[in-house]
């Protein structure tokens, strides 16, 4: 047997592991942890035999094209796996923590309402993280790093019915939502760059990159941004370092594998996976360490004032993963990945024990206290250091920022459409959707000119309709409709744009239409039986409900494009025909994409999870 | 204390109450259990709980399903049951008995946050999440016991004090707009004047201050707390809730100016519907009156069996003919098992139970420590310094947990080098768990090797207004003292041990809750050593002997520290042993160790990760190896599933199996007719042994608000508290590893002495009594003669008959260990 076609059972092995544990009954502990404790070490024991041969062979890089789900001319979306010491060094960081977590998981969450969730959230995350360090190209890590975003948040929201994880959770999952869509324009850029869905195997031919790129440059930077953006989303980077401390919501040993080890690191991997490309762009690898170098200083200040254990860990593995960015800019690939394995064992480790921290530094502080000394400070130094203190504690105000210049605008923009409601959604758009439609159908009623600006209409129709379901405070059902209709504007306005099959739209739509008529009719049944599901507060019908709240999660995924439905494989179709040179037609779908993402789970969120409202003598406080 | 609102505002008077009723729990390390609603302790407890509910929206019974499922599983004996039903209601005994095993009732939503949550409905602001991430990040800051590498600037003049200087001298603010600042800064920051401004009628201020600090209950306590025991700190901080209140109005006002400029309206211009005043009377519901009967139910199943136990027992004196040993241990729960199996093992062994820091009270410095710890119950203030000397072994480090880790370049170089380090201990710790300088440790509280300064000997020996050791006046008073409460005052055998109890954890930091509770939360191992040293001592001796107590020469008091979580002893100054008495101790050394080994069986019995089928040895090394398993959130269960608390001969227990659900207090009522000891014991026993069983029980009726909730993601704030997330409140009372298997029933204390003596003791102190004639906990007398019960109620012992007729007996309890995991019924074990 070739050996690279020994790769695909390392993903299939979590994969049946994870399918297993969603069988097994919620009440049988022992199975479950068995099931998850023997999926991953298989995983890692075969992986140890097979890294020995690896080495022995000589360390080949390997590629393996598995499938092809879909081809048209011109278009081949295929799954394919890599590979090589990148892969290998995070596999086995990967799978030996993940190995020690789940084994320590298993005592540790004895009797935990949830222990059955914890486990297959485990296994899904660990599918999520080897899809992605095996990928061989965009299209398959971005499977693997959605799996990675979803599987985050339902550990941050691990403890549903408390308010924090949910609004934590809400919180990551935002700022992961900007690094999908890097990736996704990342992967529009570079299929018009290289005219296929282009592998990291062939990235490392200096040739075919130099060629591409010497008459595109700009193409080239663009896409390396947005790869940087994606990286830096994932890898908490600034601006977006604050979800990471937030993230340490679950509990201790699912905080200490993502946030403290894997998931965190991930945004490293791309970067490496990615070098070859960018490696010739100077400015963007300045742009990398200088990155590195900022997020590394101000998060070492910010750790520094720390006073609760794991958030002074997750800052100050967030400035030693800016200091792996500048190594990866540098070139230092080697360095890089020791430097990451050593951050991650060692936040993981630290994680684990922060517990202890209380009778440990008591006793050191009961043998060796030095009392402060009370020099007054009137000096331009205090000063200084006073104002650099409070910079510090408010995290340097990034999240007020991120509020003023990114959610806020969008926030206002959509209360000015507050005009829309249910009627007249559907007096007015349907029937012009139809008429759209129809025009599609018949396109040589229209003149070129209205062709041109057609898409571009549409798709800003289909942008407004998603601002409106994302800002909508009150009506469930809803904004859940207007997602569903933002899908068929983008459908719409792409159909003008290019003349192709219409079975790549269906492809895309069917997955949408289906989550989203079994959403709604959720949405109604809830409505019918517990009277409020508005979206000004958290209900957290979960509580009752369980099992429908597990369907509506299914619908969310696939309403918002996740790769359980066709949908997912339509998104990237659509992209592929919008043009490179079609920026605004570009980034109104990007933003759609990004919105509809998060008004869908902000509805799943509002409607099923937090306090249950039902029974607040049962609930926590809501500042715990 | 006041309970009406008065129209105008007081702010002493509101402050005051407020610290009355946010939770009392001090730092971490001084973790001690107490009332969790005390602060209704002046009403009856059906009363209290109720009221506690109503108004502040904690639940405080189990919920009716609950009830029932324990009904029909017969853990709620119908027998009694329909006793109560009788007994209560009469004639509608029938309809009451349908409204508990069917009713369904609503409760409406508490009062406590109604006033507040106007800013949300009113102005569309959820003013919490603008304010609280920040203050409690501010707090949590200045109130640092060593995680930050940076403290907190200005930390020595107070927390306004501290900010202000701060805001003045800074290019940035903890402020979003100017005038919060400015009124900071321009001394304007009184807290009427923010009320006004913010709240605007003043019959509504103490209700907005309520729920204000009420959203945040955790961080308040604390606060008060520190406020109140600023010693409690090692690090002192000056803090105090007025700074607190004033500081969060202001960040109050400056959320709503960022957001509508600073033309607002006050709250109370907007308020649509007055909320109900808090502390309005609160009507007894229906749903109130069918709680308490299934609650006195529950209770009454489980004390029923214990009094027919008990009055099932020889009054006669036990007749052992020549004593091998005598041990005297601490009342604590968890040490009920271990004295049965003391005694089953070696028949003529003898053993008691008084309070774990034995009649001594005093500071204590370990070697090279620079603070004192205080060893003694947490209300008494002692006056004496007992100092370790001559202590060799270093401390351990760890490296994990020092700072360097966090800096940037030493951090780059620790993580290429400890990071692999980390993965491999992080294997070890997995598979084969040892002991970490992590762990918190019960026998590395005192250093069996080192040397203490007990005795005094010249009153002019100080240190700190502390005198350093007792004189031997002292030593007598004390030693006599214990003797006679316990009802040990001849008949001593060769040895008698004095064993303190400790425990040992990893990753737990909640691991003060685990000690001594009459040594402050620490171990007991100094107590211990120190009172055996003033019982051995020649002229106390001679002065007890002097007052009646005649030890005799060849009677050795030997002190000890039993690990309640490893299941472990360790004796002290064995080597004064006269050559006698250690071949004596050999032999008892070893029967000690088989009842550890038996005990550590018993106690596996509650864990589902141990084979109970194995031997006690096999058992053993399990438990020993849970204690240092990073993974293990229940190292031991501690006081869960404690009800009872006997006072009086062990004669009175000793054939029965209680399931180390009960305290043991050692009391002779032939040595004490007149109840003069029996008074210090209840005075002691009541708030101590009731507190830890209060916390238990709101605790697991409400995990979620008077207890810490799941501990699993909890997150260390500034060595002094838990936190879930990073954002949260600080969570007091008791995680829910600790009490899941707890029964939420109230503590019955049975004394062993005529009803009119212990009705006159009880009475002597009001702060006692309280907790009698407010049912807080349930009091028999159980008459030393005819063995009759009397149950304390509305003032007045009146006979108790059982329901039971008999109760069960069995010739050995192991086979009932092996096969249970529940709380087993009480058994008369066959001798």
């Amino acid at each position: 047997m070739k050996m690279n076609s020994l790769l695909q059972f390392f993903i299939f092995i979590p994969f049946v592991g994870f399918v297993l544990s969603l069988l097994i009954p919620s009440n049988r502990e022992t199975l479950i942890s068995r099931t998850a404790f023997g999926t991953v070490g298989l995983h890692l024991l075969s992986f140890q035999i097979f890294l020995v041969y690896w080495l022995w062979q000589g360390h080949p890089t390997l590629n393996l094209k598995e499938i092809v789900l879909y081809k048209t001319d011109g278009y081949e979306f295929l799954i394919d796996f890599y590979f090589d010491k990148i892969t290998a060094t995070y596999l086995f960081v990967g799978s030996v923590l993940t190995f020690l977590v789940t084994v320590y998981s298993r005592y540790y969450l004895h009797r935990e309402p949830g222990y059955k969730r914890f486990f297959n959230t485990i296994l899904f995350f660990y599918l999520g993280y080897n899809i992605t360090i095996f990928s061989g190209n965009l299209e398959t890590l971005f499977v693997g790093w959605e799996a990675l975003g979803i599987s985050s948040f339902l550990l941050i929201a691990f403890y549903r019915d408390r308010y924090l994880p949910v609004k934590n959770a809400v919180k990551v999952f935002s700022i992961y939502r900007v690094g999908d869509v890097g990736l996704i324009l990342a992967m529009w850029m570079s299929h018009h760059l290289f005219h296929e869905n282009i592998t990291f195997l062939k990235l490392n031919n200096y040739e075919l990159v130099h060629e591409h790129l010497q008459s595109h440059s700009w193409i080239g930077i663009f896409i390396s941004i947005m790869i940087v953006i994606s990286a830096s989303a994932k890898s908490a980077q600034l601006p977006f370092s604050t979800w990471l401390p937030r993230a340490m919501e679950g509990p201790t040993p699912s905080s200490a594998i993502f946030y403290g080890s894997l998931s965190v690191h991930i945004g490293v991997f791309i970067l490496l996976r990615t070098f070859p490309f960018w490696e010739h762009q100077l400015s963007v690898r300045i742009l990398i360490a200088s990155g590195g170098l900022f997020t590394s200083l101000v998060a070492t200040g910010i750790a520094r004032v720390q006073s609760s254990v794991k958030s002074q860990i997750a800052y100050s593995s967030i400035a030693q993963i800016g200091l792996i960015f500048i190594e990866v800019a540098a070139g230092l690939e080697y360095l890089a990945l020791f430097h990451f394995a050593g951050n991650a064992f060692l936040r993981t480790y630290q994680l684990l024990v922060s517990p202890s921290v209380v009778s440990y530094q008591i006793r050191e502080q009961f043998y060796n206290f030095v009392p402060r000394d009370r020099s007054a400070k009137n000096s331009l130094s205090g000063k200084i250091e006073y104002t650099f203190y409070m910079l510090c504690l408010k995290e340097w105000n990034i999240d007020s920022l991120m509020y003023r210049y990114l959610w806020n605008p969008l926030k206002w923009a959509g209360k000015q459409l507050n005009f829309l409601v249910m009627n007249r959604v559907l007096f007015y758009i349907v029937p012009v959707y139809l008429a759209g439609l129809y025009c599609v159908y018949n396109k040589d009623l229209l003149s070129p000119e209205v062709l041109a600006v057609l898409p571009i209409a549409f798709s800003l129709v289909g942008l407004v309709l998603v601002l409106k379901s994302f800002t909508e405070r009150i009506h469930a059902r809803m904004s859940w409709l207007l997602v569903i209709m933002n899908h068929f504007w983008v459908a719409l306005a792409v159909a003008f744009n290019e003349n192709f099959n219409f079975n790549e739209i269906h492809w895309y739509l069917i997955g949408v239409a289906i989550s989203g008529v079994v959403g709604y009719v959720i949405l109604r049944t809830m409505k019918q039986r517990e009277g409020t599901v508005d979206l000004n507060q958290f209900h957290g019908y979960v509580w009752k409900h369980q099992k429908i709240a597990f369907i509506f999660l299914l619908a969310c995924l696939g309403a918002s494009g996740f790769p359980i439905t066709p949908t997912f494989i339509g998104e990237d179709l659509i992209f592929t025909h919008i043009h490179e040179d079609q920026v605004v037609l570009a980034a109104s779908t990007a933003l759609s994409l990004i919105l509809d993402g998060l008004a869908i789970i902000r509805i799943y969120a509002r409607v099923f999870l937090g306090p249950h409202v039902k029974s607040v003598y049962e609930m926590a406080y809501r500042s715990s | 204390m006041k309970v009406n609102t008065d129209s105008i505002f007081n702010e002493h008077e509101v402050i005051h109450d407020l610290k009355h009723y946010l939770p009392a729990q001090a730092p971490l390390k001084d973790f001690i259990h107490h009332n969790t609603l005390h602060a209704f302790q002046y009403l009856k407890f059906d009363k209290a709980i109720y009221s506690a509910s109503a108004i502040f929206g904690y639940r405080v019974s189990l919920s009716l399903a609950e009830y029932r499922v324990l009904h029909a599983a017969g853990k709620i004996n119908d027998n009694v049951l329909q006793t109560i039903l009788e007994q209560r209601k009469g004639a509608e005994a029938g309809l009451w008995r349908q409204k508990l095993l069917t009713g369904h009732y609503h409760k409406e939503p508490p009062r406590i946050g109604a006033l507040r949550s106007n800013w949300k409905r009113e102005y569309q602001i959820d003013i919490d999440s603008m304010v609280h991430p920040l203050l409690f990040r501010i707090l949590c800051s200045y109130l640092d016991q060593g995680i930050s590498m940076w403290s907190f600037p200005v930390w020595n003049k107070g927390l306004i004090a501290s900010i202000r200087e701060m805001e003045r001298m800074s290019f940035s603010s903890f402020f979003r707009s100017s005038r919060a600042k400015k009124f900071l800064l321009g001394g304007q920051a009184d807290m009427k004047f923010l009320l006004r401004l913010l709240v605007g009628e003043e019959s509504l201020y103490k209700q907005y201050l309520f729920d204000q600090q009420f959203a945040h209950p955790g961080w308040s306590g604390m606060v008060s707390a520190v406020e109140d025991q600023p010693q409690t700190l090692l690090d002192p901080k000056k803090i105090s809730l007025h700074d607190l209140i004033t500081l969060e109005l202001l960040m109050e006002i400056d959320a709503l100016d960022s957001l509508f400029g600073e033309n607002w309206l006050p709250l109370s211009h907007s308020i649509k519907t007055q909320p109900i005043a808090l502390f309005a009377e609160v009507p007894v519901t229906e749903l109130d009156e069918v709680t308490t009967l299934w609650q006195t139910a529950f209770e009454w199943s489980h004390y029923d069996e214990v009094l027919k136990g008990l009055q099932s027992s020889k009054p006669e004196q036990s007749m052992i003919a020549k004593r091998s040993f005598q041990s005297l241990f601490c009342i604590d729960d968890r040490e009920c098992s271990f004295r049965r199996y003391l005694e089953k093992i070696d028949p003529n062994c003898e053993t008691f139970g008084t309070p774990g820091f034995f009649g001594v009270e005093f500071f204590f410095q370990p070697d090279h420590g620079k603070f004192y710890t205080k060893l003694c119950p947490a209300p008494v203030t002692p006056k004496f310094l007992i100092k370790e000397v001559g202590v060799r072994r270093k401390h351990e480090k760890d490296a994990h947990f020092t700072k360097q880790t966090h800096s940037l370049f030493r951090g780059w170089l620790i993580a290429q080098t400890l990071g692999f380090w980390s993965a491999f201990k992080l294997f070890i710790n997995i598979f084969k768990p040892s002991t970490s300088p992590a762990m918190a440790s019960s026998f590395r509280h005192m250093e069996k090797e080192s040397r203490l300064t007990i005795e005094n000997k010249n009153p002019q020996h100080r240190e700190n207004d502390l005198q350093i050791g007792f004189t031997v006046a002292e030593m007598v008073q004390r030693v006599e003292g214990l003797l006679r409460s316990i009802g040990l005052v001849k008949n001593f055998a060769p040895l008698v041990y004095v064993v303190g109890h400790g425990s040992s954890s990893v990753n737990n930091p909640h691991y003060a809750a685990y000690d001594c509770g009459a040594c402050s939360g620490r171990a007991g191992s100094v107590n211990s050593r120190v009172i055996c040293h003033m019982a051995n001592h020649p002229q106390v001796r001679e002065a007890l002997r002097h007052n009646g107590i005649d030890i005799p020469d060849t009677t050795q008091f030997v002190g000890g520290l039993h690990d309640t979580t490893r299941d472990e002893i360790v004796f002290f100054d064995e080597q004064s042993l006269n050559a006698n008495n250690k071949i004596n101790h050999r032999l008892s050394e070893e029967i000690f160790l088989q009842a550890l080994d038996h005990n550590a069986k018993e106690r596996s019995r509650r864990f589902e990760s141990i084979n109970t089928d194995l031997s006690p040895t096999e058992i053993h090394e399990k438990i020993r190896v849970r204690s240092v398993s990073l993974f293990e959130p229940r190292p031991e269960l501690n006081h869960a599933t404690n009800s009872l608390c006997v006072v009086g001969r062990r004669s009175l227990t000793k054939h029965l199996f209680l399931d180390r659900r009960s305290f043991l207090n050692s009391f002779d009522y032939t040595v004490d007719p007149e109840g003069k000891y029996l008074f210090n014991i209840l005075k002691a026993a009541a708030p101590v042994c009731g507190g830890i069983n209060l916390e238990y029980f709101f605790s697991r009726v409400d995990n979620q608000k008077l207890g810490a909730g799941t501990k699993l993601p909890h997150n260390v704030m500034g060595l002094f508290g838990v936190a879930n997330g990073i954002d949260g409140d600080l969570r007091p009372g008791l995680p829910s590893q600790m009490i899941e298997v707890h029964d939420p029933v109230r503590l019955l204390i049975i004394v062993e002495h005529f009803p009119e003596v212990v009705l006159q003791t009880i009475q002597k102190a009001a702060e006692t009594y309280e907790w009698f004639i407010n049912e807080w906990v349930h009091l028999v007398a159980i008459h030393p003669l005819s063995r009759e019960l009397y149950y304390f109620k509305e003032g007045n012992f009146e006979v108790y008959k059982t329901i039971h007729a008999q109760i069960p007996s069995v010739p050995d309890i192991v086979p009932l260990i092996e096969s249970n995991i529940e709380n087993l019924p009480v058994y008369l074990i066959a001798q």
